[in-house]
């Protein structure tokens, strides 16, 4: 019976619920939108770092963990290559560049990685193959930089830096594509860790020791991360360790990122169960005589409250499918650059808290129905 | 003719700051199978209030009310919507329809409520609303039929259970002259042909030419019965005169047809 009558004044006001449901759709593009870019952000700050080949990252002592802030000499890799346990270790060096695009294209700005060829950091490629000397003039670059290039295997890429107070251009060659693997927000560019030394913005003349900011360890058993991150920095002198979901949680900003905007997230579905629930609440309001009708001809309560129950439902679910649709589409047509990331495990909760927006508005009218008097409702005198 | 409906000195009080108002006082009446009853009297005299007493809509302070031998006044509030959905048929001033059911959905939704629609209850709704006139306007929507005719829906809606007690409150209230009358003659004849119980309460004397009785109450007591329709005829429909009108709230009760 509730059925019966939800889906009959469904069909009847189909114009006025279709509205509502496009309301929440709005209201889900503007979530899941909020969400991907949640990703996106998040995963254009620590994309590397998340999948990099490693299980413990080391910094320089009191760096508060920041890539940028540490400071390591090549001489402390024995140091923690020699510890019981520790498989591998990899030097890693940050700094930013600029890409030089022929055809007077914008130039690209990126983060300049140097690693060591065939040590934890250096990033799988999935065209072209790794690096096979630490001074190549080479580059593998990211899927990312690969979109918005359209440079491919083969092809010669020209790396604009400031070196003291002029701009010098190095010619490298592409060997590889990997797939994504931003760092700080940039498309990647990965070279060997002596041409990364060469290459670099710097101040001064060239040093004759490379600086690396980190080094990602690679242990035999990852289930002695914990015990490893204790025991590097008391073996070790001079140094702090942490594990990989640490390490980019402390990437500057991202915690900050994050959090705001899992808070317009949480706003949007408040402002989603007032505006759905303000909704509805309108409706019953108009509906009171026809409730009343209805339970004065003998109506059960739970008929009442399961229709409007239903009806909010269905409402919710149309709005959410459109709203998620229509997100899709716009998504595809998304230019690579904007960073717009949908996860399966992301999209699905917030589709999920989208679904539940509408149960939770209109709870109040299925109250409002239970309490509604026939002869109130009515105009028969007491 | 057994009674459909008793009751025994039913009483309704209501407590206000200085005291109580005796809605209904004492009021014992008895209406059989196949009788169309009005309950008639001015604005506050309780007719409203004792309909949704028989209604089973509102409890009342003192008394009994039997339906077909039930006893209203022992019943929770789920017996009380239950026997009412079953035993009870009501057609209201307004909002009588459901607005986004056709003309034959609301009169099924009876049936419906009771889980008892098939087939021959969807025939049996397109005759009532056959014999009502309404053949041609069973696909259409509240919004599409007159007052008249939304009327009479609804006369269909509250036979079709067949009920033991069927019930209007002012069904022409909204209504023209004319049209009143024939929803009105039609719902008597509706009520002796298939033998329910019927009251109806109306401000309109000269309605009371198509009921078997004419029960006046004032301050919450029955004043007067004419149950003869002759009488009925000579005391009650030839004194209606324009006062009587509905929409006005005013009851001549200085009309000699109505005398104590």
């Amino acid at each position: 019976m509730a059925i019966y009558l939800s889906l009959k004044e469904l069909w009847r006001g189909r114009g006025r619920f279709l509205l509502i449901s496009l309301v929440i759709a709005l209201i889900t593009l503007l979530v899941l939108f909020v969400a991907g870019l949640a990703e996106g952000l998040g995963s254009g700050n620590i994309e590397y770092l998340s999948k990099i080949n490693a299980d413990v990252i080391v910094y320089q002592e009191n760096s508060q963990l920041a890539i940028g802030a540490s400071r390591l000499d090549r001489s402390k890799l024995p140091d923690v290559a020699r510890l019981d346990g520790v498989e591998a270790v990899g030097p890693l060096a940050f700094s930013s560049a600029t890409i030089v695009l022929p055809d007077g294209r914008k130039p690209l700005d990126i983060s300049l990685v140097g690693v060591e060829p065939g040590k934890p950091g250096e990033v799988p490629v999935r065209e072209g193959r790794a690096f096979v000397s630490r001074r190549a003039n080479e580059a593998v670059i990211d899927r990312n930089t690969a979109l918005r290039t359209g440079l491919q295997v083969g092809d010669s890429v020209t790396l604009k830096a400031v070196q003291g107070t002029n701009e010098e251009f190095y010619p490298l060659t592409v060997v590889g594509i990997s797939d994504g693997q931003q760092y700080s927000l940039r498309p990647s560019v990965f070279v060997p860790d002596l041409t990364w030394d060469k290459v670099r913005p710097r101040s001064g003349a060239l040093s004759s020791d490379i600086t690396y900011n980190v080094f990602a360890v690679k242990l035999a058993d990852a289930a002695r991360t914990k015990e490893f991150v204790q025991s590097i920095p008391q073996n070790v002198a001079r140094v702090e360790a942490t594990d990989l979901a640490t390490a980019y949680k402390k990437t500057p900003g991202y915690t900050e990122q994050q959090a705001t905007l899992e808070t317009q997230r949480i706003f949007t579905l408040i402002i989603g169960v007032l505006v759905v629930g303000g909704f509805f609440q309108i409706q019953m309001l108009q509906k009171v005589p026809q409730i009343g009708m209805l339970k004065a001809i003998g109506a059960r309560n739970r008929t009442v409250a399961g229709a409007v129950i239903l009806q909010v439902t269905l409402v919710t679910c149309i709005g959410v499918a459109i709203g998620t649709a229509l997100t899709l589409l716009l998504a595809a047509n998304f230019p690579v650059s904007v960073p717009i990331v949908f996860r399966a495990n992301s999209t699905a909760i917030a589709i999920a808290s989208l679904l539940l927006i509408g149960p939770i508005g209109g709870l109040v009218s299925v109250r409002y129905s239970l309490r509604i008097e026939p002869l109130k409702a009515l105009g028969l005198g007491g | 003719m057994t009674n459909a409906l008793e009751t025994q000195d039913v009483t309704k009080t209501y407590k206000i700051d200085h005291g109580v108002i005796h809605a209904v006082d004492g009021v014992s009446l008895s209406v059989k199978a196949g009788e169309f009853v009005a309950l008639v009297g001015p604005s506050g005299s309780g007719k409203t209030t004792m309909l949704a007493m028989l209604a089973a809509l509102l409890r009342p302070t003192s008394g009994g009310i039997f339906i077909d031998g039930h006893d209203l006044t022992t019943m929770d509030e789920g017996a009380r919507a239950k026997f009412r959905r079953e035993k009870i048929g009501f057609t209201f001033q307004a909002n009588n329809l459901v607005p986004y059911l056709t003309a034959q959905e609301n009169v099924e939704l009876m049936l419906r409520l009771n889980d008892r629609l098939d087939r021959k209850g969807k025939d049996r709704a397109k005759e009532l609303l056959d014999r009502l006139g309404l053949g041609e306007r069973m696909k259409n929507l509240p919004s599409q039929l007159s007052g008249g005719q939304q009327q009479r829906v609804a006369i269909a809606r509250a036979l079709i259970h067949n009920p033991s007690l069927v019930l209007a409150d002012e069904p022409t209230a909204s209504l023209d002259t004319e049209r009143a009358f024939q929803v009105v003659e039609t719902f008597a004849n509706l009520i002796h042909e298939q033998n329910r119980a019927g009251i109806m309460v109306t401000h309109d004397l000269r309605l009371t030419q198509y009921v078997d009785r004419v029960i006046q109450m004032r301050d919450g007591q029955v004043a007067s019965i004419v149950d003869n329709h002759t009488e009925i005829e000579e005391r009650v429909v030839k004194h209606a005169d324009d006062h009587h009108l509905e929409g006005l709230k005013v009851l001549p009760m200085r009309s000699p047809a109505l005398a104590m």
